[in-house]
């Protein structure tokens, strides 16, 4: 019996929902008085590897193989399970991210396993039961599942967990699986990552707009205010639907749900939907000019008032405050 | 082509969530029921790949027989033919495991889902049917292109987005982007009447989870409001109270 983490990268680097995960997987091995091993697909630097020693992993299983230098959900899912088998692991952990929402059910039906995703927080054992706390309904509510297969798999919600930090390094080993033709179907035929850009789902703060901005043409503030708080940007799907910003960007029960720690709100009435997919950040902010709008109901701080006129000063309070930081 | 939609039969979105029986129900009193917004986007892009008669798309619901009006409402919109394997879902792996074994026995070449279903929100049906039929998966996807032979998709990826080339047969789960949701016209509404609508009853499964109970978010206090001309006040907050930035 043993604990598994694989450890996600995003073109070659380690995430900090990562870091979460292996923190994550390192209390739920010490609950079970077990070790912890890591295991990493693609070109990896070497010292990031063996610093997963930091966060609790006591090995590290690196598989380089060329085909799977990207993401391929089949192949990944065939050799995390192949890992885990020869590891003796019984509970695999992951985050979830957007890959990780592709292998963690591939995963669970190569390992019979039950599996919680969106796991908010440690796994519960009480008279050999075992339970993870998740988020349902769109963040309106939460289920706990009782994971009752003896192998489990857990995805963890980003921003959920916090990095534990310590000063080990771990010993990296390489790891080989015999690849099987039919897991690679899929070809990839071009990546696009804009290296500058905060992703959403991962984000410690999202500045998020509304139809209150009137157009796409005046966002230009809203990404000053996010650049200079190193947040990502978002928007309600009213904004999306009309094109002015991405569908990617989209928040709420039908979009994109975010956990951050701050989440600031401009000009969105926060409608039922919308709430829906913020919920879980810890801190939220309103700038809306209607004073009556629903938004100010869940918020932690707030402003009334016209955000043509205050998101201008706003941006100038927080370039003052950097420069004095 | 023959495309099979997998559609969920969820609260409607602007559903107050509560529980009953000692929060380990979710209650229904008074819950409209939908066709899951993701799903009517998997939907409408099947309906557009095999538009002029190429092909056909078939509905598939894991339900009892309360789901039949979100089904009919699926084949309002243009689905050719319905199965609903008649049972309670118990989880996503029951789901997908009822699919699949439909499946085995009836090939498409294209399965859809919706990436999640708005109450649960797993995002697992896709890629558990793709393993227990040993195809590919791709569970988020934004775009679908098709050819005789294979299939052109776009995924999202933390920062950025993918394309991938994948040949027939595969499972992917649809999310906005893919197709504009189609609103049933007095013409699909009265035909989906008479189209054909199967019922099979469900296999045994093996459970591996058990939802035990339920909670909801704990209420957040008073907003602390700050007057609109003093933002440096809001910055100073969050910065020494809240300490988020
Ligand atoms: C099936 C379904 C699913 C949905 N899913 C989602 C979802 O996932 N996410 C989502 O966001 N919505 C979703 N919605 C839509 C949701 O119901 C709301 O319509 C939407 O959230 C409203 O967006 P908004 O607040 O940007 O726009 P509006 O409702 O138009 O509100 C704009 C707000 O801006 C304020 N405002 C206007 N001008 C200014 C100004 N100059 N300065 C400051 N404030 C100003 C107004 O007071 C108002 O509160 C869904 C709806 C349905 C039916």
């Amino acid at each position: 019996m043993s604990v598994l983490i694989y450890a996600e990268n995003a073109g070659g680097k380690f995430k900090k929902s990562t870091f979460e995960a292996v923190s994550y997987a390192k209390a739920i091995a010490d609950q079970n008085n077990t070790t912890l091993t890591a295991i990493s697909i693609g070109d990896v630097a070497n010292d990031d590897l063996a610093a997963l020693g930091k966060y609790g992993a006591a090995k590290v299983l690196n598989v380089t193989n060329d085909k799977l230098k990207n993401f391929i959900n089949q192949a990944y899912a065939s050799v995390i399970a192949e890992a885990a088998k020869a590891q003796g692991a019984d509970i695999v952990v992951l985050s979830n991210s957007f890959s990780g929402r592709g292998l963690a059910p591939r995963l669970g039906v190569k390992l019979e396993a039950g599996v919680a995703d969106g796991a908010v927080s440690l796994p519960e054992q009480n008279d050999g039961k075992f339970t993870v706390k998740k988020t349902a309904f769109s963040g309106k509510a939460f289920a706990v599942v009782e994971l009752t297969s003896t192998n489990k798999v857990i995805a963890l919600t980003p921003n959920s967990y916090k990095v534990v930090d310590g000063s080990s390094v771990a010993p990296v080993e390489d790891f080989s699986v015999e690849a099987k033709a039919s897991d690679f179907k899929e070809m990839i035929k071009d990546i696009v990552r804009s290296t500058d850009k905060v992703s959403l789902p991962d984000a410690e703060i999202v500045v998020s707009a509304g139809r209150g901005l009137k157009g796409p043409e005046n966002w230009g503030m809203v990404e000053e205010l996010a650049n200079l708080l190193g947040a990502a940007t978002a928007c309600s799907k009213p904004v999306s639907d009309a094109g002015w910003r991405p569908h990617s960007e989209h928040v709420g029960q039908t979009g994109i749900a975010v956990s951050p720690n701050l989440y600031i709100a401009i000009g969105i009435s926060g409608a039922i939907q919308h709430l829906a997919g913020i919920s879980a950040s810890k801190v939220i902010v309103v700038i809306n000019k209607d004073a009556e709008a629903p938004f100010f109901k869940v918020a932690d701080y707030g402003i009334v008032g016209d955000a043509f006129e205050v998101l201008p000063k706003l941006i100038a309070a927080v370039k003052e405050y950097k420069a004095s930081a | 082509m023959k495309i099979l939609v997998c559609i969920s039969n969820v609260p409607d979105t602007t559903t107050k969530i509560t529980f009953t029986d000692n929060n380990t129900q979710f209650n229904t009193t008074g819950v409209q029921f939908i066709l899951n917004p993701y799903d009517e986007i998997a939907l409408a892009r099947a309906i557009e790949l095999t538009d002029g008669g190429n092909g056909s798309v078939t509905v598939i619901n894991i339900g009892e027989a309360g789901t039949e009006p979100t089904i009919r409402k699926a084949l309002a919109i243009g689905a050719t033919d319905a199965i609903r394997i008649n049972a309670k879902p118990h989880d996503a792996w029951y789901v997908a495991y009822q699919v699949a074994q439909y499946v085995k026995a009836n090939p498409f070449d294209l399965i859809l889902t919706g990436r999640e279903s708005i109450d649960y929100n797993g995002s697992k049906v896709a890629a558990m049917l793709g393993e227990l039929l040993d195809i590919p998966s791709v569970s988020i996807i934004k775009k679908l292109e098709a050819t005789a032979a294979d299939a052109t998709v776009e995924r999202e990826i933390e920062g950025g987005k993918e394309v991938l080339t994948i040949p027939f047969p595969f499972v992917a789960g649809c999310a906005e982007g893919v197709a504009e949701p189609k609103i049933p016209n007095m013409r699909g509404i009265m035909s989906a009447r008479t189209k054909p609508l199967t019922v099979v009853e469900a296999v045994e499964v093996k459970t591996f989870s058990e939802i035990i109970s339920y909670e909801t978010p704990a209420p957040r206090g008073q907003v602390n409001l700050v007057p609109a001309d003093d933002p440096a006040k809001l910055v100073d907050l969050l910065h020494t109270q809240a300490r988020v930035i």
